[in-house]
């Protein structure tokens, strides 16, 4: 039999269009020769395939074809979860929140830096005087010594004022660098009320030293200083005093150190429980034997009782420097203390002559 | 549309005799008031409308055949189904897109049908298959064997619609056409 007689045959037998016999015959065919019971097993599963293939094919026409009438568009609108109202707002809006939200927190942090409550230093405030204020409070009627109201210079007024002391006899005066900060010009007014032009020759801001030199030629020699400068770092408890001008005529105040170092653990200052005021910056920190410690300058404004003055070796270390940055030759300190073994009123008697009023003068 | 489905949803039964007794309009009714469930599965599970077309499809095709081979045991609802389905296929699509972040959001209770789904699988990849052989297979023979097998057309109408002089030339070419779709459908993997 030929292939494709027997294909047709095939057809015949499974289509059901065989005569009796031969459909007997065709299947006595089958159970003989297993090699066309196989074709015939084979053809009715391609040709079941075929068939159901195009029925899937019409099927999904058909279906294409009602799809084609649904309107997805409104169906997916509502398909859609709604998120509460505070998701959506954030999904449509979120750009614009983030923005408002950065610029808020950088106006807070802005403000904050401003205001300075972001500083490490919170609450630090350097001890100079502003005049300014003392001029009103003189109009408020708190102080009677109304003559002293600085006189305004031409083109610059005097701003600010703290204390200098005296390095040398012939004029070098040690004070502090924000009490001369912003100056156009300085003067130093000793005990006796005389003023003489200063000029700047050395400063540095970050131990907060600056060192003046009277250029008046009015100026006479101090002759030596009394006390000495102490190298070393002074021991806590140690009494130490000051002596300088917050108001306009001197001041004395004592206490001890209360801590070696500074804000935050800052090594260049000692904490000092000597009570300080706007003024007394730059002034002298002695101990009782009469040696220069530090140099006073700022306290806390939110602690009572926290005072801060740096440690004279940073004063030293400045005069060191100044001899390599500046024409004028190293200083000579002087090591006779003539301080020590008197009393505490005869100290300051004596420190008198060797501590002076610093006045800034700057532009308006 | 869709408010106007929700209150015409067809009774399961009615489905099942309407698409037994090759009603058009059983099946359309099936597929409008079902779909919209099956889009708010996809669109909510990181799919797109196109995506919900796909997958309804397959599903309503799988509901179907099962209702022709007359073997749909309603142990769940038509709806219950539809939606398994669709999620099953929907997660398995997301698995091969490698999208699945492990969390489907669920909208309907399902039931377990994956023999089906395992089923339609197959079927599909036998009809993929023969898509491809017969594209492969050229004119005349495609539409010979289409409209023979098919879509049932006699031996005479095919003679006279390609002008075959007689019935035995036309067999011969259906024969002949018939062995080499056969080859190429078995030559693919």
């Amino acid at each position: 039999m030929r292939e494709e007689e027997l294909l047709e045959a095939i057809e015949r037998y499974i289509s059901g269009n065989m005569a009796a016999d031969e459909r007997r015959a065709f299947e006595q065919l089958r159970l003989q020769n297993s090699d066309v019971d196989q074709r015939v097993i084979e053809h009715q599963q391609f040709v079941g395939l075929l068939k159901q293939y195009g029925e899937r094919v019409e099927l999904e026409n058909r279906l294409n074809a009602i799809h084609s009438e649904i309107d997805v568009h409104t169906l997916v609108e509502e398909a859609t979860e709604r998120p509460v109202w505070i998701v959506q707002l954030w999904r449509n809006h979120h750009s614009k929140i983030s923005v408002a939200a950065s610029i808020a927190i950088f106006a807070i942090l802005g403000t904050l830096f401003v205001a300075g409550s972001l500083s490490s230093k919170s609450g630090y405030i350097e001890l100079r005087r502003e005049v300014d204020k003392l001029r009103t409070d003189i109009r408020g009627g708190k102080y009677r010594n109304v003559g002293q109201i600085a006189k305004p210079a031409v083109l610059s007024s005097e701003k600010y004022r703290g204390t200098g002391f005296a390095i040398t006899g012939n004029g070098l005066i040690a004070t502090n660098f924000h009490v001369i900060e912003k100056a156009d010009s300085v003067y130093v007014q000793n005990a006796a009320g005389k003023s003489y032009r200063a000029k700047l020759v050395y400063s540095d801001p970050n131990s907060d030293v600056a060192i003046l030199k009277i250029t008046d030629t009015a100026f006479r020699n101090l002759g030596p200083v009394p006390y000495t400068f102490k190298k070393s770092e002074s021991d806590l408890a140690e009494s130490v005093f000051t002596y300088g001008f917050p108001q306009d005529s001197a001041h004395y105040d004592d206490g001890r150190i209360t801590q070696q170092s500074g804000l935050n653990g800052d090594s260049i200052d000692y904490q000092i429980s000597v009570p300080l005021n706007p003024g007394n910056s730059g002034g002298p920190l002695l101990d009782s034997r009469g040696n220069v410690v530090g140099v006073v300058k700022a306290r806390l404004t939110q602690q009572q009782g926290v005072y801060f003055a740096s440690k004279s070796s940073y004063l030293l270390a400045a005069l060191d420097s100044l001899a390599q940055d500046s024409t004028i030759r190293k200083p000579i300190l002087n090591s006779k203390n003539t301080l020590s073994g008197l009393t505490r009123s005869q100290q300051v008697k004596k420190l008198r002559n060797y501590v002076f009023l610093v006045k800034v003068y700057a532009k308006n | 549309m869709n408010k106007e489905s929700k209150i015409a949803t067809p009774t399961d039964s009615e489905i099942v005799f309407g698409i037994l007794n090759n009603s058009e309009s059983a099946i359309k009714r099936l597929y409008v008031a079902y779909f919209p469930m099956v889009l708010q599965l996809i669109i909510n599970n990181n799919g797109t409308p196109d995506d919900a077309k796909d997958i309804y499809q397959e599903a309503v095709i799988v509901l179907y055949n099962k209702i022709k081979k007359g073997d749909f045991e309603l142990n769940s609802k038509l709806k219950t189904f539809l939606y398994s389905v669709c999620r099953r296929l929907w997660l398995k699509r997301l698995n091969q897109m490698s999208r699945y972040g492990g969390d489907l959001k669920d909208f309907q209770e399902y039931v377990p049908v994956e023999d089906e789904v395992e089923d339609q699988n197959e079927r599909n990849l036998q009809f993929s298959k023969m898509q491809s052989a017969l594209g492969m297979l050229g004119e005349p023979c495609k539409t010979i064997i289409e409209d023979f097998y098919i879509n049932n057309r006699s031996m005479q109408d095919i003679c006279e619609r390609f002008g075959y002089t007689n019935a035995d030339n036309a067999k011969t070419q259906k024969y002949k056409c018939l062995q080499r779709l056969k080859k190429l459908f078995f030559q693919q993997k």
